[in-house]
């Protein structure tokens, strides 16, 4: 009987195309002692991999996602195993058509060969497509098969060829042991392994493993039906696996791709169908294998019937029959982002898991450099595990969210989209006053935040036409012209803003200086009641994150930071921290408001007897002020360029002092302000930068435009790196640009939402230093300054103030300039109302 | 012109391992799907090939729950004209006896002149409805055979016997049951699916309260311990795959 080596200095489980491509990069990488493990036989131990259509399309709205699929096929292709089909994606409808415009600007943007096509230029290729079936079509000469089995062996071969790799199949993991925190043995039915590292790279059973060490993946199982039709004698007259282009059929969410003489017709259109890990069959129950479940053939009539509609002399071909059909399980997540890194839960507990096989190699690479390097040359902060709150990691959250997203999987997928399941989860205490005031909600991390207030809808006649009402559908989506009124209501008057999803954390201890010096990259070291606002890089000198700190006591620093990637930041403090330091997460004790506006001092003032006088209060500062019996902690701080203050206040006295804040305000005609001036509109004219946006771990300080002019002495992560690059000067600049003229072709005003290229002025293409195109990463209305601004990286010589360029959107050039070519705001350059 | 009435049964589509349900009176179906036997695949195979080649009319029958619906349609999506549900809610509580009498009031309401069934069940192997269903028409019968052909109203069988193959001449009305093996059956094209989709299911209530089978519980045979010879590995192996190959009959 097989038994399996008693250590290893990391054990991947699973071999299907991620383990297989993280066991050979590890030992590229100079990894050695690897031991990989698998339930089922090899070369297929029967997961998602052994059952995959294996096509890869590379153009997608995600960068993270597109930039580990390019990689992905380069290394199918250094390996052997590509063939270049070309691929099409076709519309039947006029909506769709202008979400394959918007296909084309990320095309654009991440530098993907495609055009927007006629149906002639389809059947040329494909003859048995029906044209009248068809209103155009995406195509990608690129894409292409992969024999993603073959890959995965070749890849071991090559890390057993090193001396790297042991690989025992049939090998079941019954358990594993954390101590104090840490992994330290995997337990198989062939024997122990103690083990410094274990990677979980087990496709759907991925959450069965981590549970055995106490540390959540939350991904589900999911059905994604397909049948194989043929033999087809169009299809069967050429040789090879596949000479057609393949055709996904967006509108129905299927796709055909030839295989051989069958046409393989997969759908994403059926009901969602979850299962539990624990409910996968096993090996030996399985008819075919675990993830081949027995197809359901009433779901997928309705695609039988359409597929049929687009290649009737192929699929009704005489003779052409249902050859094989399946359920086949795959891995999806909450938020559609695979899992990867090490698990909060668990140090040296690792996952890859949710990877389908377009990015299974280049998510092996990028987490292999992580292993090794502490950072990937693809951020993978999209993917990071850490990003998961609690709640996210339940099992009702994973469903519903689950359920929601797999018919859009071919769906037009707004930007700014809002999900409609497991709502209402994380409320903040002021919520029955927000929800009275009319407010409209959108998500982050769970919490529902106001996006804007319909109680402002008669700002509108105030402000007239300065609102820029937005005249088509999908630019004014997801949008209200209210956010642009409530931001001028703010500049003039006042807004107060419900801040609670700030994910709130205090590092604590004798050793908290150490670790927040050590963390961040400005001078941590300030008086007691000092602000800090600061990156915060990688080993690589790229963004982990930007946040605020305030220093409270001599040993006592709190940390602010967005919700979206709290958690992740909470992980990275609490594993850099210096001894004698501990991080304390306190999100859910403190609800955040901002007041802001010309009038704020005078709001707070008819509350609070203290001295908030600019002299009194300086900007940057924070202290405990009383506003009546309540005492809060007062930071005169500003996101939006105004003055004014965010007030930390117990959770269970927000909703007493957001309504002190609205008494007091009315006389000055103080306004609820939501997260769209908040996050857009304030923060773009004042020309600061967000991560997630502008900032991440591939841009630098210098590229960001936000180098000081002298950097600490005292040693932090990403210091060396940071040096280099304030040397080596940018190879990218981000600018912010004006829209100048926002008519299209059809005469209707158009308003670009971000992710579009930035273009030369004639439509040429544009490269930078780092070989990247530009692209909006930020977009939206300056209501104060009566414009529509573009944030995008430059390059170099292309950054000067007055540059005429163009953005692309909607395969439209609408021509721009650029208004800034570092940090400097637009609105109040000087920042005088900050700090009057 | 020949009628054809083949009966199918709806049971566990299971892989290697199989287990049974707590009570022992059937096959555990939780991770698995739902199909019918080889035997009865065949037999639906022959009597859409009767039906063509006479001009006459298959009928696909079965007695199971609601959801049996779902193996009549991949009987109609192959071929088959017509599709007769006997619906009950609890199919385990049907003896052979049960399930032969049900059969029989349909032929007699309906008059196919030839029905098919398979060998056995694939679940509960019991071998019988076949011949009680004969016995209680009144028709000859014959049983394991690999195919069927109606020749001037003589249905001709043939299967495999000691000595060879045999073949059997019936006069019409008649039974017979199917072993695999003698036709492959087809897969559904996609216009076959579409057509057994909407084509209309005629259910039936059945006719009396069941007797039930007698049976006290089934047992799983005792696990065969699996052993593995490795012939070798790389292409030294060659020579020994193929002496095994020819041993095993595969190659020559």
């Amino acid at each position: 009987m097989a038994t399996v080596p008693a250590t290893a200095r990391v054990v991947v489980i699973g071999a299907g195309i991620v383990g297989n491509s993280l066991v050979h990069h590890l030992a590229r990488l100079g990894w050695r002692d690897i031991v990989q493990i698998d339930k089922g036989p090899l070369p297929n131990p029967g997961g998602s991999t052994g059952h995959a259509s294996n096509f890869i399309f590379p153009v997608d709205h995600s960068r993270e996602l597109t930039d580990l699929t390019l990689d992905s096929m380069r290394q199918y292709k250094e390996l052997g195993v590509f063939t270049e089909s070309g691929g099409y994606e076709v519309a039947r409808t006029e909506e769709r058509m202008e979400e394959l415009r918007r296909r084309m600007s990320s095309a654009k943007a991440w530098g993907i060969d495609a055009e927007l096509v006629t149906p002639d230029h389809v059947v040329a290729r494909i003859p048995f497509l029906d044209k009248d079936q068809i209103l155009g079509a995406f195509w990608t000469p690129s894409v292409g098969v992969v024999d993603s089995l073959r890959a995965g062996t070749l890849m071991r071969e090559a890390a057993q060829q090193a001396g790297a790799l042991t690989t025992v199949p049939n090998v079941e993991v019954v358990g594993m042991d954390v101590e104090r925190g840490r992994i330290k043995r995997v337990r198989t039915d062939k024997g122990d392994i103690e083990a410094e590292y274990v990677v979980i790279a087990c496709g759907v059973w991925s959450p069965k493993l981590a549970r055995m060490a106490g540390a959540a993946i939350p991904l589900t199982p999911a059905v994604h039906q397909m049948i194989s039709v043929g033999p087809i004698p169009q299809l069967a007259e050429r040789p090879g696996e596949i000479s057609f282009p393949i055709v996904r059929d967006m509108d129905t969410f299927c796709y055909e791709r030839q295989h051989g003489a069958d046409m393989e017709v997969g759908s994403y259109a059926h009901r969602p169908i979850l299962y539990d890990p624990e409910d996968i069959p096993t090996i030996e129950q399985a008819k075919l294998s675990p993830t081949e479940l027995p197809f359901t053939a009433d779901d997928f009539d309705p695609q039988l019937e359409q597929a049929l509609e687009l290649m009737p002399d192929a699929l009704g071909a005489d003779g052409a029959e249902i050859r094989y059909a399946i359920n086949g399980l795959l891995s999806l997540t909450p938020d559609g982002a695979p899992i990867l890194g090490e698990t909060p839960e668990v140090k040296g507990l690792w996952s890859a898991a949710a990877v389908w096989v377009k990015e299974g190699p280049g998510v092996g690479r990028a987490v292999a450099e992580w292993m090794t390097q502490g950072w990937s040359e693809i951020d993978l902060a999209h993917s990071d595990i850490a990003r998961f709150y609690p709640h996210q990691r339940t099992r009702q959250h994973v469903r519903a969210r689950t359920s929601e997203s797999f018919n859009k999987t071919y769906g037009i997928v707004h930007p700014a989209e809002q999900w409609a399941s497991d709502r209402g989860k994380r409320l903040a205490p002021m919520h029955a006053a927000t929800s009275a005031a009319g407010a409209v909600y959108f998500e982050t991390a769970g919490w529902e935040r106001p996006h804007w207030y319909a109680s402002n809808e008669v700002l509108l006649g105030e402000y007239g036409d300065r609102v820029v009402p937005r005249e088509h559908e999908w630019d004014s989506r997801w949008w209200s012209p209210i956010i642009n009124a409530e931001h001028l209501a703010m500049r003039e008057r006042a807004g107060i803003v419900d801040l609670t999803a700030f994910a709130i954390f205090d590092v604590v201890g004798p050793g908290a200086l150490a670790s927040v010096q050590h963390i961040v990259v400005a001078q941590a070291d300030v008086p007691e009641g000092r602000l800090i606002y600061t990156p915060v890089l990688d080993p690589n000198g790229g963004f982990r994150s930007d946040l605020t700190i305030m220093r409270l006591a001599h040993d006592h620093f709190r940390v602010v930071t967005g919700a979206a990637h709290g958690m992740a930041d909470l992980k990275w403090f609490r594993d850099n921290l210096a001894d004698r330091a501990a991080v304390v997460d306190v999100t859910s004790a403190f609800t955040t408001i901002g007041l802001w506006g010309p009038k704020a001092r005078d709001i707070l003032g008819r509350l609070t007897d203290d001295d908030i006088s600019n002299a009194g209060f300086p900007f940057f500062t924070c202290r405990p002020i009383q506003l009546g019996s309540v005492s809060v902690l007062a930071s005169r701080i500003s996101y939006v360029g105004e003055l004014g203050w965010e007030l930390y206040v117990p959770m269970e006295q927000g909703a007493r002092v957001w309504d002190l804040l609205h008494e007091a305000g009315e006389p000055d005609g103080a306004v609820p302000v939501g997260i769209g001036v908040y996050g857009t509109t304030g923060r773009i004219e004042k020309g600061y930068r967000a991560y997630g946006f502008e900032l991440d771990a591939e841009r630098t300080i210098v590229e960001a435009g936000m180098a000081r002019p002298r950097v600490k002495d005292a040693d932090f992560i990403g210091r060396a790196r940071y040096l280099e690059q304030r040397e080596a000067g940018p190879r990218s600049v981000l600018c912010t640009l004006t829209v100048d003229d926002h008519i299209s072709a059809g005469g209707q005003r158009r308003y670009m939402l971000g992710g579009e290229p930035i273009r030369t002025r004639d439509g040429g293409p544009l490269t930078d230093g780092n070989g990247r195109h530009p692209y909006v990463t930020t977009a939206g209305s300056a209501p104060s300054l009566g414009k529509h601004l573009l944030m995008a990286y430059l390059p170099p010589d292309e950054a000067y103030v007055g540059n005429q360029l163009a953005v692309s959107y909607m395969e439209q050039l609408y021509p721009v300039t650029v208004a800034a070519a570092d940090a400097t705001p637009l609105f109040d350059p000087d920042n005088a109302r900050m700090r009057s | 012109m020949t009628d054809v009435l083949v009966c199918i049964k709806r049971v566990p589509d299971v892989g290697g391992e199989v287990t049974l349900t707590a009570d022992g009176q059937g096959v555990d179906a939780r991770h698995v799907g739902f199909t019918v036997s080889e035997h009865e695949n065949c037999a639906v195979e022959l009597a859409v090939q009767v039906a063509a080649a006479t001009g006459g009319r298959a009928t696909v029958l079965t007695l199971g729950p609601a959801e049996a619906v779902e193996q009549l349609r991949s009987a109609l999506a192959v071929g088959c004209d017509d599709a007769v549900l006997i619906e009950v809610c609890e199919p385990g509580s049907y003896g052979p006896a049960d399930v032969a009498r049900e059969i029989a009031a349909v032929v007699a309401d309906r008059g196919d002149e030839l029905v098919l069934l398979g060998n056995d069940a694939a679940d509960t192997g019991d071998f019988q409805v076949g011949i009680r269903l004969a016995h209680l028409l009144g028709r000859p019968v014959v049983n394991g055979v690999r195919t069927v052909a109606v020749t001037d109203g003589v249905l001709v069988a043939r299967g495999d016997g000691v000595d060879g193959v045999e073949t059997y001449e019936l006069p019409l009305p008649a039974v017979a049951t199917v072993l695999e093996g003698g036709v492959e059956p087809r897969y559904p094209s996609l216009k076959g699916r579409m057509k057994a989709k909407k084509a209309p299911i005629d259910t039936r209530a059945p006719r009396s309260a069941p007797a039930g089978s007698g049976r006290v519980r089934l047992l799983l045979p005792p696990a065969q311990p699996s052993t593995v010879d490795v012939l070798g590995e790389g292409p030294q192996a060659a020579a020994a795959v193929v002496d095994l190959l020819e041993r095993m009959g595969v190659a020559r």
